[in-house]
């Protein structure tokens, strides 16, 4: 029942290049929902299990053991958002985007993928990274603004990030349609925002996604804010409504329930994975924090609305899963609270010790092999330098 | 006359052009509540309504289209676009379309669009957000590419762009944003025309072409060289396209040196627009081959290194040293 209610009908790729005759042929998407169900939720906000058997099965395996992992995960990234943040408001990064609100959306998609998928996110997605097993240096030096990316994509799995809002998509897209001629069973999965569904280029990666049948998942993380612009200005629907125009079935999942999300990305990923091409998923969350370090959410977030999602913290809710269980034993606590602990302390020394790197590396990696051209900027460029350092009193120029 | 940073200045602009005119709207996003994310157009939603002032979903390409539309039903938009290098999603619509409908119409269809940019580095930022995309425009037949240095001139070019019936591209220098200086929001035919150069400081021994954030850096330039008995007449291009060259022209013919500087990558760029046109012009009045002192042909580094891309004093005063033949980086250069 799951896998028909997401499947296309086949029929209508084969199809697709002579309209003539389906008029009066049965509806092709007959098959497909006219709008997704209700938003899946596995775990409410009270931490007690909800029933639900289409997508229960598939986090059937994940017991005691996966849950207190996942519950540390979750710490663990908000730990290091929130001492981000502080190393922005000390002056040693120049800007941070906190995910606030949004770990288990991020941890209950990442911990779903094999290292052999490949992420394309956006700026927000480092609870994504440490999945994926960024370095935790790693993941503030591009907001210190010592290096222009924060890691090797090919080393880890994930792209670098994409600030240009929508155009990862499209690049998850081709990536995937690269492992069907590669004959790999690898997914391509596209981390984005509400905002980001407006741009064209999203749009379009559905349109190629659905044409080539390429294994990507769009895993949007509706998180209700584009900036100060609520999701409304961006949708008149939900969003989740808008891929089976594309010929991509979508689901929309509780964003701050981590069984709920892990579920979601498995379904979407195995559909991927036997052939069945893309899958839209809309993560509803909520951005606790500011946009940026350098937003001030006061001059447009709605107070009462706030209040309410803190209500549905997705940390809290498996606290109290845990908690119902017996689970939640001081030990636990204690391993938690000490993993990120030090965590967050790596991070923070990380970032201490990056320095400025060498001036003329201004002039590397433009070309994959030097032009005479730049070099010729280069050198002068040296000579300059030295001037200064030769004169009397000269500093670094 | 009242004392304004230079982003507020454009607001009172903005303001000024909304009441003047009831075809002007703005769209742009997060410019209405928020007031955009330099605060430019602070109070004009709650002021003038959320139809005049409209926060647009999150689309350049989009925004750009639409205002095309806007324009054939005559209405007169004013786009702005959050940071330069988010404009790129729009580069179609506003070259393909904007710039070219005027002519493809034979002049029935006008396109009177102002798009605001605010560019260039000098904050650090992350990537993106500190470009200089101006020579990608000037490159463009039938835009007018603007661009303005002091909250005077931000104040009055911004209502001249928006009552232009070209479109115009409105470069906003975002690491000067927070300059003051004394506004008067008098506009009459005294006022200098929007495609007019000015000359801010009067020399006679270099021409120094400028404008946008450089500006400043050049007057500065002034006067550290003048200490050394150097004499710079610095330019404010404000308009990149068309340039006003009888005003550099007039200059370099009586100095006989060109220094032109600008953040923006060197190659294709604006300074090597100006170097060509005016060592046509001019030949026979140089004293010496034009210098250009610009951003590297890299792309826009990470904040740590921006201050050794961005032209500075320092280097302006080289290249002054240079076209004056005095000691400097390049002497005995055997490159
Ligand atoms: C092409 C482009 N336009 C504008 C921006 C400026 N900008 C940065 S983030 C943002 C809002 C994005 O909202 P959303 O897609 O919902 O992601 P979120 O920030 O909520 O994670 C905007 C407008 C950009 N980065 N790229
Ligand atoms: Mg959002």
């Amino acid at each position: 029942m799951l896998r028909s209610e997401l499947s296309p009908n086949p029929v209508h790729h084969r199809t697709t290049d002579s309209r003539a005759g389906t008029d009066d042929d049965v509806d092709p998407w007959q098959d497909l929902p006219a709008r997704p169900r209700a938003t899946v939720q596995l775990l409410s906000p009270d931490g007690t299990r909800r029933s639900d058997p289409e997508y229960e099965p598939w986090v059937q395996d994940v017991g005691t053991d996966q849950i207190s992992a996942l519950y540390q995960d979750m710490v663990v990234v908000r730990r290091l958002d929130i001492e981000a943040t502080a190393l922005q408001r000390q002056g040693q990064l120049g800007l941070w985007p906190p995910l606030l609100g949004q770990e288990a959306s991020q941890v209950g998609s990442a911990r779903a993928l094999r290292a052999d998928d490949f992420v394309f996110s956006s700026y927000r997605e480092n609870a994504v990274a440490y999945c994926r097993g960024v370095g935790l240096t790693d993941l503030v030096r591009v907001w210190k603004g010592t290096s222009a990316s924060g890691w090797d994509p090919y080393a880890v799995g994930m792209a670098t990030p994409s600030i240009i809002i929508g155009a990862q998509t499209l690049h998850a897209t081709g990536y995937a349609m690269g492992c069907v001629k590669d004959g790999v069973d690898s997914v391509a999965v596209a981390y984005f925002g509400d905002g980001a569904t407006s741009q064209g280029d999203v749009n379009e990666a559905m349109v190629f996604a659905a044409s080539f049948r390429a294994p990507v998942v769009f895993f949007c993380q509706n998180n209700q804010w584009a900036i100060s612009e609520p999701v409304s200005l961006q949708a008149v629907r939900p969003i989740a409504d808008r891929a089976p125009g594309f010929g991509i079935p979508s689901i929309r999942v509780d964003g701050n329930d981590v069984l709920a999300v892990l579920a979601a990305t498995r379904v979407a990923l195995d559909r991927a994975r036997r052939g069945d091409g893309a899958t839209f998923i809309e993560a509803v969350t909520y951005r606790m924090g500011p946009h940026t370090t350098s937003d001030d959410p006061t001059r447009y977030v709605d107070k009462a609305e706030h209040e309410s999602w803190a209500g549905r913290d997705p940390i809290l809710r498996v606290e109290r899963l845990l908690e119902l269980g017996g689970h939640l034993t001081p030990e636990l606590t204690r391993a938690v609270t000490a993993t990120a602990d030090a965590a967050a302390r790596e991070m923070r020394d990380g970032c201490h010790g990056l320095e400025p790197p060498e001036p003329l590396s201004v002039f590397d990696h433009v070309y994959t092999s030097p032009t005479s051209w730049l070099e010729r900027q280069r050198r002068q460029y040296e000579a300059y330098l030295a001037m200064y350092q030769d004169a009397p009193g000269g500093g670094e120029g | 006359m009242a004392v304004q940073t230079l982003a507020a200045a454009i607001g009172t602009g903005l303001r000024r052009a909304l009441q003047d005119d009831p075809r002007v709207v703005l769209l742009g996003e997060d410019i209405g509540r928020l007031g955009g994310v330099f605060r430019v157009t602070d109070g004009l939603q709650r002021d003038f309504g959320a139809d005049r002032v409209m926060d647009t979903p999150l689309a350049e390409a989009g925004i750009m289209g639409t205002a095309v539309g806007l324009a054939y039903r005559g209405y007169r938009p004013v786009v702005e676009i959050q940071f330069d290098g988010f404009i790129y999603p729009a580069f179609d619509q506003i070259v393909a379309q904007v710039a070219k409908l005027h002519y493809r119409t034979g002049g029935a269809v006008r396109m009177p669009i102002t798009v605001r940019v605010p560019y260039g580095g000098g904050i650090g930022a992350v990537e993106h957000h500190s470009e200089s995309p101006e020579a990608y425009f000037t490159h463009t037949a039938g835009l007018r590419v603007v661009t303005c240095s002091s909250p005077q001139d931000a104040h009055t070019m911004i209502r001249q762009a928006v009552a232009c019936d070209d479109p115009v591209l409105f470069f906003e220098p975002k690491r000067r944003y927070w300059v003051k200086g004394d506004v008067d929001e008098v506009i009459d035919e005294t006022t200098m025309a929007m495609d007019r150069a000015r000359v801010v400081v009067e020399g006679d021994d270099v021409t120094v072409v400028t404008y946008g954030p450089l500006v400043a850096t050049a007057r500065d330039a002034a006067l550290a060289a003048s200490d050394d008995g150097i004499s710079l007449e610095v330019i404010d291009l404000r308009s990149l396209a068309p340039v006003d060259y009888e005003t550099v022209e007039a200059s370099v013919r009586r100095t006989g040196r060109l220094v032109v500087t600008h953040e923006a990558q060197q190659h294709g760029g604006v300074g090597a627009e100006v170097a060509a046109s005016i060592t046509e012009r001019c030949f026979h009045h140089l004293e010496a081959a034009p210098a250009r002192v610009t951003g590297f042909d890299v792309p826009y580094p990470p904040a740590a290194l921006e201050d050794h891309f961005l032209p500075d004093l320092d280097r302006l005063l080289d290249a002054v040293d240079r076209v004056m033949g005095r000691q400097n980086s390049l002497s005995g250069w055997r490159g």
